[in-house]
């Protein structure tokens, strides 16, 4: 099949190329019509494939669950059946839980989703749903609406099913749909039209103006207006701005940048090369995280395509604007997100942060005025320009609009990723969408925003989410990481968690940062240790003035510290503090972890009757602790045990007892 | 790539490629020798303590060669709930090793990650780039059995 580009490259002028993808143009004087390239397009976004096709998940998440093996197969087994198929590798749908995900379209059927495939599903598919045309039951997850609803009607829609039933997908539109590495697969489907048509069009202040007025507010974590950012560095006079995209996803549970950049790259280079037309940028960076190479390599991929057909580059589409882009790799640092450590890190320099003013849109990258936007911010500027302001600000609640990625994990059923319009109460995405807590259990905790954001109980599962909704009760909007914690999760030991990545991750600039989650640590850890190994009553009352001090302290570091991550950083603490303050006096007073989590304060013992003598939890003790024949019941010396919980992980007869 | 190469693709004093270079040198051996720090602060025309100082900031970079398997242990939140701390234990008495550091033979060395973003099949932990999700405890003396029998 010819690509666009060899269609139109020699016969259509530059600045007609998207107008004519989008069959706005007549170019049948180039022997090109509306029809042709409608016709083509239709073929090309598999709505009327010429032949079957099959489109694996292979994001990391489907990597990680064997997504390769699948595809293989399939390589193998269409060879073996003789069967002229594309077999192309797409990103991640947002089901993480029911990866591997394989599509298949055959035409004149609507395509079909089949869910955790297997290297040996690979037969049955083929077999059953590209010979014989019928659906394989036990395995689909839905169907797309691209074909006639009533045919295979034993299959329900896909977006009927409960975890896509209340998402709203914008950003994530095309993730899962596409090939990301084809960039006529995002032209098919209108990608670059908005460019194209901000170009022509618009004026870099109408594009500001317009931002503002659509209501899209920065999806990192602050939530400032994006259109009211880039007016501050269109009103500074500079012979070179930048433009930055911030794709360092260091918070632990978030991952909806890694499947946005995965999944559907050119959105994100769209909206880089409107948003850099707007403040008037001639060069870009794409800051992303070393830990993502699959990420890496796609949007390699995707910047080489799009300068080759003149999208990105020296004069796009003949309009006189120039954007160059390059990728810069980070090197493992959470206080990279914060947008002068960012800065510092991209100029080759220890990744720290300084204060503002001067902020980075007057002063910013080698001291020129720069804009710093996150993945998925950028990713909702094109659907702004395609379909228009007012239908941007027309979803969402009053302050907040548009929609928001969530990266739900946890104990939570269908972990994955759900898009929602702002407004959609927490309840409705851990239980409508999530399908509620996994394994039967009691939901105790949603954490918000990761390390900056804070732990929320049942009370408040029906807030609506937004900005300011989720500020008020002592969360924050962050990137929107979902981890839903239950019974069996302790939130003094979540605090401390948060506390060991602070203190790991703060850059040790600022003293209340650096000193201060230390000695927040240094509490948490008091009180989740064994009354055992303290050894004076000078431990013991230490573990009360820490408990005294631990508010105090909390407030200090959010009052005094320099950047968003210090001032952030206690967050976790305040939040724990605040709603679960009776599992707090639990390990204070009563000395007992009551979600048996913290392991330094259970003892372990064997159930007598339940043992048989295995020896496994003998070999496993790394200090020796348990002693017992063959055959026979086996004995803990409390004495030498540390509590690391290393033999009931691994009895396989429920003996050990822990309490 | 050859280090010489390196050398060669990142023009002198140019000190915003400092990262960049350090990646594609740990990328060569695995780590940054002492020798390539000092190389790397005279081309690109910075003080050593300033390339030392990158080099130690960012939990990338490495100063002591790897081990042949690198386990890296995600300690996101996620796989934090999910028990990934018992995985990491598990892997530390099972191998003799603290994350971070190497075994004698030089097979294997753990680290932690602050996150992978694979956290929907949290607990997660990646053997030489190959990525193993929903760990159990039986699970990972499997895996650990595997890759020592392999060699």
């Amino acid at each position: 099949m010819n690509t666009f580009k060899e269609i139109l490259s020699k016969k259509v002028p530059a600045e007609k190329f998207v107008e004519v993808i989008g069959g706005k143009y007549d170019a049948s004087k180039a022997g090109i019509t509306p029809d042709n390239i409608l016709e083509m397009k239709s073929i090309i976004s598999m709505e009327n494939a010429e032949k079957p096709v099959v489109l694996v998940g292979m994001g990391t998440c489907g990597l990680a669950n064997g997504a390769q093996a699948v595809y293989d197969m399939f390589v193998q087994e269409l060879k073996k059946y003789e069967i002229d198929a594309v077999l192309s590798k797409v990103g991640c749908v947002g089901f993480c839980a029911e990866e591997v995900i394989v599509d298949v379209k055959v035409p004149g059927f609507p395509r079909i989703s089949y869910k955790r495939v297997t290297p040996a599903n690979v037969d049955t598919i083929i077999e059953r749903t590209i010979v014989n045309k019928e659906p394989v039951i036990q395995k689909a997850l839905g169907k797309y609406t691209d074909a006639d609803p009533s045919i295979w009607p034993e299959i329900p829609l896909l977006k009927d099913i409960s975890f896509f039933k209340l998402q709203e997908k914008v950003v994530l539109e095309n993730c899962g749909v596409i090939d990301p590495e084809n960039i006529d697969q995002y032209l098919a489907r209108g990608g670059y039209q908005a460019l194209s048509s901000v170009l022509s069009d618009k004026s870099p202040l109408d594009v500001i103006e317009d931002t503002k007025k659509a209501g899209l507010r920065g999806r990192g974590g602050g939530g400032f207006l994006s259109g009211k950012k880039w007016e501050f560095a269109y009103n500074v006079e500079s012979d070179q701005k930048y433009l930055i995209c911030n794709a360092d996803e260091g918070d632990p549970g978030a991952f909806m940048d890694r499947a946005v950049l995965e999944g559907d790259p050119h959105r994100v280079v769209e909206g880089m090369a409107i948003a850099a037309y707007a403040i008037g940028a001639s060069k870009g960076y794409v800051y992303c995280r070393a830990e993502y190479p699959l990420a890496i390599a796609r949007l390699e991929k995707t910047i080489a395509d799009a300068m080759d057909y003149g999208l990105l580059g020296k004069n796009i589409l003949n309009s006189g604007f120039s954007f160059e882009l390059k990728i810069k790799k980070g090197a493992g640092a959470f206080v990279c997100g914060e947008e002068t450590a960012l800065i510092h890190s991209i100029e080759g320099k220890r990744g720290m942060p300084r204060p503002r003013p001067p902020f980075p849109a007057v002063s910013g990258l080698f001291g020129k005025p720069t804009i710093i936007n996150n993945v998925e911010t950028l990713a909702n500027v094109p659907v702004i320009f395609s379909k228009g302001a007012d239908w941007y600000s027309s979803i969402g609640t009053a302050s907040s609009k548009g929609t928001k990625i969530f990266a739900l994990s946890g104990k939570v059923v269908n972990t994955g990723l759900v898009e929602v319009p702002m407004g959609t109460t927490i309840r409705q995405v851990i239980f409508d969408c999530g399908g509620g807590v996994a394994d039967n259990k009691n939901f105790k905790a949603v954490q918000i925003g990761g390390p900056s954001g804070g732990a929320l109980p049942e009370q408040f599962l029906d807030t609506e989410i937004d900005y300011e909704n989720l500020k008020k009760i002592g969360a924050m909007m962050g990137s929107g990481g979902l981890v839903v914690m239950d019974e069996s999760t302790c939130m003094v030991d979540l605090a401390k968690y948060f506390m060991q990545f602070i203190t790991s991750e703060s850059c040790g600039k600022c003293i209340p940062c650096r000193e201060g989650t230390k000695r927040l640590l240094e509490i948490l850890e008091r009180i989740t240790k064994s009354y055992r190994e303290e050894e004076t009553e000078i431990d013991s009352l230490m573990r009360f003035q820490g408990m005294l001090y631990l508010e105090r302290l909390a407030d200090v570091i959010k009052d005094t510290s320099l950047c968003g991550l210090g001032q952030t950083a206690a967050n976790p603490v305040i939040s724990t503090l605040r709603y679960f303050r009776d599992e707090y006096e639990a390990h204070l007073y009563d000395r007992t972890c009551p979600s048996k989590a913290c392991r330094q304060m259970l003892t372990y013992t064997i159930n007598e009757d339940k043992c048989i003598g295995c020896t496994l939890c003998a070999t496993r003790c790394p200090v020796n602790a348990i002693s017992g024949e063959r055959k026979e019941v086996h004995f803990i010396d409390q004495e030498a045990c540390t509590h690391c919980g290393q033999c009931e992980l691994n009895c396989r007869f429920d003996a050990i007892i822990a309490e | 790539m050859q280090s010489e190469e390196i050398y060669k693709k990142f023009p002198k004093n140019e000190a915003s490629n400092m990262i960049a270079m350090l990646q594609d040198i740990q990328g060569i051996h695995g780590y940054l020798p002492e020798d390539d720090i000092i190389r790397v602060a005279r081309h690109l025309g910075v003080p050593t303590s300033r390339v030392y100082g990158v080099a130690t900031f960012y939990n990338q970079f490495r100063l002591t060669p790897l081990g042949k398997h690198v386990i890296r242990v995600c300690r996101g939140t996620a796989c934090h709930v999910k028990g990934s701390l018992d995985i990491l234990q598990i892997l530390e008495t099972e191998l003799g090793i603290s994350a971070g550091e190497t075994t004698k033979d030089l097979q294997f060395t753990i680290e932690t990650v602050a996150c992978i973003g694979a956290c929907s099949i949290a607990p997660v932990i990646v053997i030489d780039d190959k990525y193993y999700g929903g760990l159990t405890s039986k699970s990972v003396y499997k895996l650990i059995k595997e890759y020592t029998k392999k060699d």
